[in-house]
């Protein structure tokens, strides 16, 4: 599966497996991982929710336009949910001929997903919790 | 006509609900909507000029004329990754 939002644990292999072949050289991964401090704050944990359906035609849509700048093929996997520190939140795999098309077409991925895509995170503190961005 | 409002993160939380049924005069643009959400869900407040509208998956500005059966969505800041 290229393009997914799933409430279990994501396998950064599989995204690979979903756009390797044989034209591609150059395979970047990138994992966005919880991190245990934000704003000066402790993590517990994050809660991630999502506006699926149109994230998914968004992760649709960065791929033909990497496709188009740079003859990439994607892969992006975003959790949802309840995710402790450490946990993998997002992966994104990008495969192209040579490896600076793929380096390039995987940050822009990443990118254009925290501008665009209707996902938000709410940080889970020991005395609080915040959602990122909403200011509440 | 009938139109579907979807609410996300701190705006599903200050309203209490995920979603709500509107029924709008036909010719209504989104920003009527908005004006009866609001009205419906006070607690929702004033909305921020940092919450984006989508009209069936896609982003628009207020001015959109709606249809029936159409699915809005309040996107306020996002921040996945």
């Amino acid at each position: 599966m290229r393009f997914l939002i799933t409430p279990d644990a994501l396998d950064p292999d599989a995204a690979v497996q979903a756009v390797a072949h044989e034209n591609a050289g150059a395979v970047v991964t990138f994992e966005g991982r919880v991190r245990r401090q934000s704003r000066s704050r402790e993590v517990v944990r994050l809660e991630y929710e999502a506006y699926a359906p149109m994230a998914v035609e968004l992760f649709e849509r960065i791929d033909a336009e990497t496709q188009r700048r740079w003859k990439t093929s994607l892969a992006i996997h975003h959790r949802m949910g309840s995710c402790a520190v450490g946990v993998v939140s997002v992966v994104i795999v990008a495969a192209a001929a040579h490896r600076a098309e793929a380096f390039d077409a995987c940050r822009f991925a990443i990118e254009q997903l925290k501008a665009d895509a209707p996902i938000w995170k709410k940080e889970i503190y020991t005395d609080g919790e915040f959602w990122v961005g909403q200011g509440s | 006509m009938k139109v579907r409002v979807l609410l996300f993160a701190s705006l599903r939380e200050r309203a209490g609900c995920e979603s709500d049924e509107l029924t709008m005069r036909p010719g209504a643009t989104l920003s009527d909507a908005l004006g009866v959400l609001l009205s419906r869900h006070p607690k929702l407040g004033l909305l921020n000029s940092s919450v984006r509208f989508a009209v069936n998956r896609e982003f628009v500005d207020a001015l959109k004329p709606l249809a029936d059966g159409d699915e809005i969505a309040l996107i306020p800041p996002v921040s996945g990754g």
